[in-house]
């Protein structure tokens, strides 16, 4: 058990609150220069054309935006489910299922004018998304199954139907690669700004952040939301649903992630295929906790993971520096707010734990479901005891905690 | 006493934000005594011993242990020097047995059961035995009692004593002024942050240590005679519980409890209260039996039916089932009623409301609090029982079942806890009391009733109820032998 010395009984200014994830934003960006020495490039060099690859120009800026909005509506996702202790690592799964949604109304409405088929397509992508998160939802909710597996697996559920739609009844004949036939035009999002793909779906997202905004911090459901995820003991006996409230959780974030992959398929792709995604539901999960499970900050985290995607290619044409090192640098930023997070003994750091195998296994392909539960129990351990309390908390009132006689004490903190 | 003091702390300050904690506190603590830390909710005794076992780093002050002057900057550096604390909530570590947690084989707990399924007495036992076998020279016990069955009371003052005799230095943290009285030497009072007095406790009493501690006198609210007793409003029938474990809690419990009285139900902790009182807040399911709130069928319905039905309702942990300790005072005092239209300005949240609402009961409740918008995690204990009290008594409830609803008040708290159960059972509330306190049971209850390894054992009228006889039957033995 963790006990540390630490006063932090009221919530931190936001400046503060800040702090931590920009420090974490840097010590990606300097272990990642490490790397970047290493590939033998000049490391100011390789940063700059960094950031002029992602700012430098009109078309650079739009694209950023172009490549922060699916991370934003994922971002929420993660967030919004993390809030209520929903430990959603299902993303990538809900925005392919939203994405396999906005396929099936562009293929089958082929006459509809567009003022009303997008409206259908994108409360349709939401509703598949939700719909495919709500299944460990209800599992959850209702008998107890965990949630880190079960929407973890249910990415590879979705990836394998949508696998075998773009490559059976939806396969198009002319392509080489399999994928769908294009959607109509008119359920295609509106392009908004001319020589650019800054299409419909970018302000949605950011519009969808400041509703989740507004749903958290002003209205009755995100109260609940919150206090299930505080303490869902106490929730449930203040009279809370607490099942109904993971489940609503639940269709939500999904369907936060179904509106990404609805912007993806019909505002940039236009083609059903299994790249629809390059993993921006697992990206989220790093948004969010990186935005401290905030809508402001997932919206700042996911600028920053626009900024680093879209100039990864520009960094690599100029310096030589694989475009995988964005990957990296995701992943370090990742580890380096959950040790800050641990040592702070935060509310979140159990359930980051437990999102660990998913990540794993979605970035480095490795691993089983057996790999996942262990690491996820790891997690839950680490964080305390069952019913989540917060580790902080022990610094209030009772510290010493200890397995063995005697031995135990809890650590110094320097 | 010669040589140097086991303690001793000069001008020792500590503020939280806009808090003053410990306002310039000076106390010593000599070896063989057992010295009793008086004071109200938030006086500032547990952020005191907090600096004591090194948990806090003062803000100005000097600390010397055996005369030697340190800095501690972790429980670690403070159990180095010998210091054990027992803290008001305090942790082990569930997963582990007891054994494990410690070896000895004296105390009277199954060695290896997992610490999760022990009583809060139980584990409260453990802790104890914990610091001593660390080697604690220098004894905190932050409210050892309130979790306590009188006879584990008694059993951990001789401990004390004997402690005290072999030349350690034992601090004492109790609400209860009887046990001040008995088990301690000396008593040290705080009232906001500072030291307002010093006493031996022989030339002391216990009106005077209230009157010490909160400034003015005490008075008792006194319990009118009972009007006739209204239509049952909390009916329980022939109830069975398990507990975690499986095993059987509650045994085939039967009775009702009627509007405008108070039934007391009495027992040593342990003996299915608990499961009891789960069963009826709809946290627990029962095995058979039925539970009916005035025409409404509870067995095994959700806990919102259950507030839905006003019934008010206070928890015996208020941490871990009360509380929402990382959200707001505002927050945890809406959490029943959040859904109430007139915190409703359409889809969203009338904040003005909502903090009128949330200020009005801090303050009708006397909370000890900088604001409404700070975390409940910052509430000393006494002040976090208020805080649930004033949320489960906002909503004019029909019935309020009160599990050890004074554990960890002070004085002029608990008397104030009991003026109001009084109150509601003027204004025609069935109250359900449930307490390991004899006293408390006996000051309010028009009917009580005792629990023990869950059976219900008798009925009786307060006017005709006598300690003993309580007493007998607390311990299992009934006129008629066990009764269901
Ligand atoms: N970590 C903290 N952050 C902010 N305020 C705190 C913190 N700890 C204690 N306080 C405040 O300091 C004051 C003293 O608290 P403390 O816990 O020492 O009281 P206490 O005398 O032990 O009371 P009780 O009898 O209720 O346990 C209270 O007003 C409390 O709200
Ligand atoms: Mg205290």
């Amino acid at each position: 058990m963790i006990a540390l010395r630490l006063e932090r009984r009221h919530p931190l200014p936001l400046w503060q609150q800040a702090i931590l994830p920009l420090l974490s934003v840097l010590a990606a960006l300097g272990l990642c220069g490490l790397l970047v020495l290493w590939a033998g490039a000049d490391l100011v060099r390789a940063y700059a054309a960094l950031f002029v690859g992602a700012l430098g120009s009109r078309f650079a800026v739009l694209e950023t935006f172009v490549k922060s909005a699916p991370l934003i509506l994922t971002g929420l996702a993660v967030a919004l489910a993390f809030r209520a202790k929903f430990w959603n690592i299902g993303a990538e799964g809900q925005l392919y299922a939203g994405a396999t949604a906005a396929t099936w109304f562009g293929l089958t409405f082929t006459e509809t004018p567009a003022w009303l088929l997008l409206p259908l397509l994108l409360l349709g992508s939401f509703a598949a998304g939700g719909a495919w998160a709500l299944i460990p939802g209800l599992l959850k909710a209702r008998l107890k199954v965990d949630d880190v597996v079960t929407t973890l697996l249910m990415n590879y559920i979705m990836l394998y139907l949508v696998s075998a739609l773009v490559d059976g009844p939806w396969r198009e004949p002319v392509s080489q690669w399999p994928q769908s036939p294009e959607i109509v035009e008119a359920a295609q999002l509106p392009i908004l700004l001319e020589r650019s793909r800054f299409h419909l779906g970018i302000p949605l997202a950011f519009f969808c952040a400041g509703l989740v905004w507004l749903l958290l911090a002003r209205t009755p459901l995100g109260y609940a939301i919150k206090a299930v995820g505080v303490n869902p003991r106490a929730a449930e006996f203040g009279g809370i649903r607490t099942a109904r409230v993971i489940a609503v959780t639940a269709l939500l974030s999904g369907g936060l992630a179904g509106l990404a992959g609805a912007g993806e398929l019909a505002g940039i792709q236009f083609h059903l295929m299994e790249a629809i995604s390059p993993g921006y539901g697992y990206s989220g999960i790093v948004v969010a906790m990186l935005g401290g499970l905030h809508p402001l900050g997932v919206v700042l985290a996911a600028f920053f993971f626009g900024v680093v995607n879209n100039g990864a290619q520009h960094m690599s044409r100029v310096t030589g520096v694989p475009t995988y090192l964005v990957e990296v640098m995701q992943g370090v930023t990742l580890l380096a707010m959950l040790a800050a997070l641990l040592l702070l003994g935060s509310f979140a750091a159990g359930g980051a734990w437990a999102l660990i195998p998913g990540l794993l296994k979605a970035r480095l392909k490795v691993g089983n479901a057996d790999a996942a539960r262990a690491l996820s129990t790891l997690g839950s351990r680490m964080a305390g005891p069952p019913g989540g309390i917060d580790p902080s908390l022990h610094t209030l009132h009772g510290a010493p905690v200890s397995g063995s006689p005697g031995g135990d004490a809890p650590p110094d903190s320097p | 006493m010669t040589g140097p003091p086991a303690v001793r702390m000069r001008g020792v300050r500590k503020r939280f934000l806009d808090v003053v904690a410990n306002d310039g506190i000076d106390f010593d603590l000599h070896p063989g005594e057992v010295c009793a830390l008086l004071g109200e909710n938030g006086a500032g005794k547990t952020t005191l011993m907090n600096i004591l076992f090194g948990l806090l780093p003062p803000d100005a002050g000097t600390l010397e242990v055996w005369g030697e002057p340190v800095t501690l900057r972790s429980p670690r550096e403070a159990i180095a020097r010998g210091i054990g604390m027992v803290h008001q909530h305090f942790t082990l570590v569930p997963p582990h047995t007891v054994l494990e947690n410690i070896v000895v084989g004296t105390l009277e707990v199954d060695p290896d059961a997992p610490v999760w399924q022990l009583s809060v007495g139980e584990q409260q036992r453990v802790e104890i035995v914990k610091a001593l076998y660390r080697g604690a020279r220098i004894l905190i016990l932050d409210e050892p009692t309130a979790v306590l069955t009188p006879p584990e009371a008694r059993g951990l003052f001789k401990a004390l004593r004997s402690l005290a005799a072999e030349g350690r230095a034992v601090v004492f943290i109790s609400h209860k002024l009887r046990e001040v009285m008995e088990v301690t030497d000396r008593v040290v009072v705080l009232r906001g942050g500072r030291v307002v007095a010093t006493r031996q406790t022989a030339a002391t009493d216990p009106q005077e240590l209230a009157r010490l501690m909160v400034g003015r006198e005490v008075h008792t609210p006194v319990r009118r005679p009972r009007p006739a007793a209204g239509a049952p409003v909390l009916e329980v029938e022939e109830l069975v519980v398990d507990n975690d474990r499986g095993l059987t809690a509650v045994e085939r419990v039967s009775f009702a409890v009627h509007a405008g009285e108070i039934f007391g139900l009495a027992g040593v902790s342990g003996n299915g209260q608990g499961e009891l009182a789960e069963a009826i807040f709809g946290l627990r399911r029962a095995r058979r039996g039925r539970i009916r709130v005035g025409d409404a069928a509870l067995t095994n319905r959700p806990a919102a039916e259950v507030v839905a039905r006003r019934v008010a309702r206070i928890p015996e942990d208020r941490i871990g089932v009360g509380l929402l300790m990382e959200l707001s005072l505002a927050e945890n005092l809406i959490l029943e009623t959040y859904r109430d239209p007139r915190f409703r300005r359409g889809p969203f949240f009338l904040a003005s409301a909502v903090a009128g609402f949330a200020d009005r009961l801090l303050a009708d409740y006397r909370v000890r609090a900088p604001h409404r918008a700070v975390p409940a995690k910052t509430l000393s204990g006494g002040n976090l029982q208020k805080l649930l009290l004033a949320r489960a008594l906002a909503r004019e409830p029909v019935l309020l079942v009160a599990h050890q609803p004074t554990r960890g008040l002070d004085v002029a708290a608990t008397e104030e806890v009991h003026a109001r159960l009084l109150e509601l059972r003027e204004r025609g509330v069935a109250v359900l009391l449930i307490s390991e306190d004899l006293d408390e049971i006996l000051a309010l209850s028009d009917r009580i009733g005792v629990l023990y390894e869950g059976r219900l054992m008798g009925v009786v009228p307060a006017e005709e109820a006598r300690v003993e006889e309580l007493g007998l039957l607390m311990a299992g033995v009934g006129p008629e032998g066990p009764r269901a």
